[in-house]
């Protein structure tokens, strides 16, 4: 799609605009659109029918429904992932890693680029796996709460440890037990996401910020902050201020982080919650400081010397996005070595240095120093102690708490 | 001409009598409504059967919805997003009579005036959606940067105090605020204004001008009793294709918009694809359907146009 896009953009600019475009976490997408408006006009008959298409309940299963593994006959593994997710040579057409992994093993990798954002890929992939069926998918990557959801409702399956000796052993310490999937029993770490508070120097015009107080109360940002439509993202950051941990909050602490940040909404403090998209706002200086994804923001300072992101002293919140096997898939042992293969080193740090999240794996610094020394010294790719210590994860919920704190929390952004 | 005068060739003694042409079979007709059934019934009439069963069901994602018939669902929703409803007739209505401000005069100059340029301006019409409309609407973004250009020439001339009055901006920004979303509409729905108004005015014969000014009506006179009324066709399915589409939009708002800007299409997306409150969301699209059917059929009725374009 390289060709559509306008050249007098900076790359960074293009680059945050095709994520936001197709690869944002809450970002807007045709389909998305399609599927929120479904239904055009009034024309109803026949209520009866109606009562016929109740949705049913999510089949529960404790380990998930494997099929017969096909892995042995079939030397090849169908991989979904986000796009822009995955090491790319000059060509744009190969991924060296997945190659690699083809050579040595003979399976051959079928790789496609087809989830967009968390919420519409569940969409997309429910109706199957309520009906017990194949999605045709052996290895999916969902960030931890849809991760977590699918493992509730028994819809991905448990995996072999025999298969995954590398990543038992290089698993990093902080992403070992999950509270929704202690020992690592169904997922693995794909990459790890920290969330911060990213600034533009010039729109900041000497204003100093070092918290999230800062952003909800100074008046001199008043109408120029951004918060994540990520309810997760932008809650834990402002529990983390109010001393409270999102790894372990009650809903009185949840509701008072709505009002704390509602109070911000109403005199206008808060510009607007985004997705992907606040890349742009930041750049261009509408946005002086916001709670940002750091991932981008290495991207974003690598480009624009204005840009840069800070640590607040009370902790960030770190979430990650997850290798899971959804029930039914074919080729299950495949889909398991390739897990593993990206928990050696030197893959991952291929990955590392082509994609700029935080790398979940032990001992990868010295194998990524060799390809880019910049990258291994950044403390948002490999965490030092003092970054590592800071870092909380959000605690998972239940499904009511999740579905009443979303609608809460789409009440503070407008709807 | 002469083969005129000539008598028509003898009809050969062998030729049968004209047989009446062929009946087709009885059931042609619904051979060839059949795609089109086919395609509505898969496409509208069973998803709507589905989303109305939703919006009655109770239940969660783990016990399943069950129709119980609540429709209860329907007030609540109302009751809880009547803000955002009134907002979204609000902005599109507005957007609506601003698409056909600037959409009139240049559908009329296209149409009378614009001589050999006509191809060349229908083309600059229509090539923005050569274009994604994602992309188009983040490129306001650009345009309606807080430093940029556009901000401080309407700060300068003091613009922006009549829209603060107003209430359609807030300080001195456009960007996250009921203008930027009303603009971007405007923007993203105009061609579909132009293109029928385009349509209806060029249909009208230039001889009724001549008429009407060998009878000594003024221009103005002659627009207001000859042109606007023979374009009426042309400005009622504009207006319809321009509401229509834009009391359901929700991209404008998300992306242009602040919180106190969300419209009803946002709340839908929501409810649908992060609350997981599907009843609330079927039941909201229902009623924006209805809203918008009632409203249109209103607007139909009072302007009797009986031909759209």
């Amino acid at each position: 799609m390289e060709q559509y896009e306008p050249d007098r953009l900076s790359a960074a600019q293009r680059a945050a605009m095709r994520r936001s475009l197709t690869n944002g976490r809450a970002s807007l997408t045709r389909r998305s659109l399609l599927r929120a408006s479904a239904g055009g006009a009034l024309a109803v008959g026949g209520l009866g029918t109606l009562s016929a298409c109740g949705i049913p309940a999510a089949g529960k299963s404790q380990g998930g429904v494997s099929a017969e593994d096909h892995s042995a006959k079939e030397k090849t593994v169908n991989f979904s992932n986000w796009t822009e997710y995955m090491d790319v040579d000059d060509s744009g057409k190969h991924h060296p890693t997945l190659d690699q992994f083809a050579r040595r093993t003979g399976i051959k990798v079928k790789y496609t680029e087809d989830i967009n954002d968390n919420n519409e890929f569940f969409g997309k992939i429910k109706p199957q796996l309520a009906a017990g069926q194949d999605t045709g998918r052996d290895l999916i990557v969902l960030t931890d709460w849809l991760a977590a959801r699918l493992i509730r409702l028994g819809w991905a399956q448990k995996l072999d440890p025999s298969n995954l000796p590398h990543a038992y052993a290089n698993l990093s310490a902080q992403f070992r037990s999950p509270d929704w999937d202690p020992g690592r029993a169904y997922s693995y770490v794909w990459q790890g996401i920290s969330t911060v508070i990213a600034y533009n120097k010039k729109a900041l015009d000497g204003v100093e910020v070092t918290s999230i107080s800062d952003l909800l109360d100074n008046p001199k940002l008043k109408g120029r902050v951004g918060f994540l439509s990520e309810m997760r993202d932008s809650i834990g950051m402002t529990l983390l201020d109010m001393g409270k941990d999102p790894a372990d909050f009650t809903a009185d602490d949840y509701d008072a982080a709505i009002a704390r940040l509602q109070k911000a909404v109403d005199k206008g403090q808060i510009r607007r919650f985004t997705g992907n998209d606040y890349t742009s706002d930041l750049t261009s200086g509408d946005f002086a400081a916001c709670v940002a994804w750091a991932g981008d923001v290495v991207q974003l300072k690598a480009d624009s010397p204005d840009i840069d992101f800070l640590i607040p002293d009370s902790g960030y919140v770190t979430s990650t996005d997850n290798l899971l096997i959804p029930n039914k898939a074919r080729h299950k042992t495949n889909a398991e070595r390739l897990i593993d293969f990206y928990y050696e080193p030197k893959a991952a740090a291929e990955l590392a240095a082509y994609i700029n999240y935080v790398c979940p794996v032990d001992g990868v610094k010295a194998e990524l120093e060799k390809i880019d020394e910049d990258a291994a010294n950044n403390p948002l790719i490999i965490p030092d102690k003092a970054m590592a210590a800071k870092s909380h994860a959000f605690r998972s919920l239940s499904s009511k708490e999740e579905t009443e704190f979303e609608a809460k929390f789409a009440k503070l952004t407008g709807a | 001409m002469s083969t005129l005068t000539e008598a028509p060739p003898p009809l050969a003694p062998e030729a049968p009598e004209p047989k009446p042409p062929k009946r087709t079979g009885r059931f042609t007709p619904y051979w060839l409504l059949l795609p089109g059934i086919l395609w509505l019934l898969v496409f509208f009439a069973l998803p709507m059967i589905y989303q109305a069963s939703t919006s009655v069901q109770t239940g969660s994602l783990e016990e399943g919805y069950k129709v119980t018939w609540h429709f209860a669902t329907y007030w609540d929703a109302l009751s809880a997003y009547w803000p955002q409803f009134v907002r979204s007739v609000l902005y599109a209505g507005t957007a609506t009579i601003l698409c056909l401000l600037l959409g009139y005069p240049l559908a009329y100059l296209i149409a009378f005036r614009a001589g050999r340029w006509r191809n060349l301006i229908m083309i600059l019409v229509i090539a923005p959606f050569f274009t994604s409309f994602l992309i188009r609407t983040l490129a306001w973004k650009t345009i309606l940067a807080d430093g940029g250009p556009v901000v401080g020439a309407l700060n300068t001339l003091h613009v922006l105090d009549v829209t603060n009055w107003l209430g359609m901006t807030a300080g001195d920004r456009v960007l996250a605020t009921p203008l930027a979303v009303v603009c971007g509409l405007t923007y993203n729905f105009l061609p579909f204004m132009i293109l029928p108004l385009y349509t209806s005015l060029e249909r009208i014969d230039g001889r009724l001008h001549e008429a009407a000014g060998d009878l000594y009506a003024r221009p103005s006179t002659t627009f207001r009793k000859v042109t606007f009324p023979l374009s009426m066709p042309g400005v009622v399915s504009g207006t319809l294709l321009t509401f229509i589409p834009a009391a359901g939009d929700y991209v404008n708002a998300d992306l242009l918009g602040s919180t106190d800007t969300r419209m009803v299409g946002n709340v839908i997306q929501t409810q649908f694809l992060r609350v997981l409150d599907y009843p609330t969301a079927a039941a909201l699209s229902f009623i924006l359907m209805a809203a918008i059917l009632l409203m249109v059929t209103l607007y139909i009725r009072r302007s009797g146009t009986e031909d759209l374009v």
